[in-house]
């Protein structure tokens, strides 16, 4: 079973969340797909990491031994990435995509391109089973690619040391990387607060849930910090016949990460811990 | 060289979600209305625009952006496989032994390479909607400008853009930036003249903070922190500013009622003189920033 815990809003408390998620499941490979902001490797601290290079993408970069200046490169790139600064035509990289048109139309083949290579796959075992997570380098693009490839090494892993259970701690939004978190799974779990801000986007979220057929199931989380609007997503959540669960704001949960823990083991007696078995036990049935 | 009197480009950012990042902006936007300056907001998060629930106008113009992506006429269509060759996207899927040639338009990134490659003149261009650009004025000399990418479009770099292109260039102009250090947040930073970091004082806020910092001194991009939520998590992102010699610009210590306050949509910036004075503060220290760097 793939399961992927997401939030649509970032901060929301989904890392924590699934952190916990995987210390109660135990026997599980967790695989954090927040590239922009692996965490899961603070609490988890991996052992015997394998690591391999992931290269994000490409630059365009000059020659200037052989550019004349001529400027056709200027016209044609389509992201406005080439420009003419003092007499010199410059290639931003930071603007740059990757698409090499210049290096293809230069008449004197000053352009080549450079791989961005600074990103990282990492693998390896902890106290729960094994671990997989990328790491996108400052600056380096194309956070979709890294999640798919993280979730083929989770996978090609699973397979290997027979693991019945994949947990996906997703990134935030609903753009590319989400949706390679998410294309193909048995169940996702939208974790969210009651804020207009969470709110609003747990129903983008949901919706582009709804574009997969997967099984989803909403979790408030902090609900009593507005009860009012926690209703609200209730109602939202009944009318569109998604479950829901609902988890109180306790300080224990910034306690267990400053402890290097998740809040289910750190205080298993807790409230917050015990619903948080009830959900999983819930996910473990449901039919997608 | 930057007029600080006017115009300055202030992004508001994090690297991990939720850490505040549009409560401060919107609240740095709401305290400048209120002292008069001229300012502009624009959300350039786009997959997931939320100022919208802070700020209440007068709707301006609404439109759309495009992408252009090829469209393959397959009467002229010779299939010499070139534009398959020159997408680096794999957007053009095609078996040259079956004559099937065609173009999968959510993985086109709109370079136009395509174009540039075909010789029988088979492509041509198709508009392709990747969101929209609303202005809503709040006073009849503050905006704001939300970028909305649409469910299921891939990337919002294009769209957030375009969002920033309709700023007025002689304003205070804030960017509420997308979360993260990839493609939206760096093309974000990349317009911006300052960046303000929100973080909180955790584990995972201060490893998010670092690769937001990292990624921004590569760009070379001047930028200060502000920590939310004080008081809860530990002192090492206190210690790793200091470290790094990276200033302090604000400190918001936790608090229920600030949190219940914001849940519901309002500013406290309209509620809390002392809380309008800081956010005033907040922006003097980022022109003293800026000043510094100039003189």
């Amino acid at each position: 079973m793939e399961v992927a815990i997401i939030s649509g809003k970032g901060g929301t408390g989904k890392s924590s969340v699934a952190a916990s998620l995987a210390s109660i499941a135990k026997n599980v490979l967790l695989a954090d797909c927040d590239v922009d902001a692996a965490n899961q490797y603070l609490l988890f601290q991996p052992q015997h990491t394998e690591e391999e290079v992931f290269v994000s993408g490409q630059k365009a970069e000059i020659d200037y031994s052989v550019c004349t200046q001529c400027g056709n490169c200027i016209d044609l790139c389509g992201f406005g990435a080439i420009s003419e600064t003092d007499g010199k035509v410059m290639i931003s990289e930071i603007t740059c995509d990757g698409c090499r048109l210049c290096m293809r139309i230069c008449p004197v083949h000053a352009i080549s391109m450079k791989d961005n290579n600074k990103s990282r796959l990492y693998s390896g075992t902890f106290r729960y089973g094994h671990m997989v997570y990328g790491r996108l380098a400052p600056g380096e693009e194309n956070s979709g690619r890294l999640v798919s490839l993280v979730r083929g090494k989770a996978k090609q892993i699973a397979a290997k040391n027979h693991y019945d259970l994949v947990l996906y701690d997703g990134p935030p939004g609903i753009g590319c990387p989400v949706i390679s978190t998410i294309t193909g799974i048995d169940k996702v779990i939208i974790v969210t607060e009651p804020t207009l801000s969470g709110k609003h986007d747990l129903e983008r979220a949901l919706e582009t849930v709804s574009h997969f057929r997967i099984f989803a199931m909403v979790v408030i989380n902090k609900f009593d910090l507005n009860l009012e609007i926690s209703n609200e997503i209730k109602q939202y959540c009944k009318l569109n016949n998604v479950p829901i669960a609902l988890l109180p704001f306790d300080p224990i949960v910034t306690e267990a990460m400053v402890n290097g823990q998740s809040y289910v083991e750190y205080a298993p007696q807790a409230e917050i811990s015990v619903l948080t078995e009830n959900i999983w036990k819930y996910i473990q049935n449901a039919k997608p | 060289m930057i007029d600080l009197s006017k115009n300055i480009k202030i992004a508001i950012a994090s690297g991990k979600g939720g850490t505040g990042k549009t409560f401060v902006s919107t609240n740095l936007f709401n305290a400048l209305q209120h002292a008069n300056i001229p300012a502009t907001i624009v959300d350039c998060d786009a997959e997931e625009p939320n100022v919208h629930l802070f700020l209440h106008g007068t709707l301006q113009k609404t439109t759309n952006v495009f992408l252009n992506v090829p469209v393959i006429d397959e009467s002229s269509c010779t299939h010499c496989g070139r534009c398959h060759e020159y997408c680096s996207y794999n957007a053009i899927f095609h078996v040259p032994s079956l004559k099937v040639i065609s173009v999968m338009e959510e993985l086109c990134h709109g370079c136009g390479a395509c174009f540039v490659a075909c010789r029988d003149n088979a492509i041509h261009a198709k508009q392709k909607s990747l969101g929209s650009v609303t202005q809503i004025m709040i006073n009849d000399q503050c905006c704001f400008i939300e970028a909305r990418t649409r469910i299921g479009v891939y990337s919002s770099v294009n769209v957030i853009k375009a969002a920033i292109a309709e700023a007025k260039s002689d304003q205070i102009v804030i960017l509420d930036s997308p979360p993260g250090t990839s493609c939206p947040f760096i093309q974000t930073a990349n317009l911006a003249d300052f960046v303000v970091l929100v973080t909180e004082p955790t584990p995972f806020g201060l490893s998010d903070l670092k690769q937001s910092v990292e990624t921004l001194s590569q760009m070379n991009k001047m930028l200060g922190v502000i920590i939310n939520k004080s008081g809860i998590g530990n002192t090492d992102v206190y210690d790793y500013l200091k470290e790094k010699n990276i200033p302090l610009l604000m400190e918001i210590p936790f608090s229920r009622d600030i949190a219940k306050a914001y849940s519901t949509g309002v500013l406290i910036t309209s509620t809390d003189e002392d809380q309008q004075r800081g956010f005033l503060e907040l922006f003097e220290k980022i022109r003293q920033q800026l000043w510094k760097s100039q003189s």
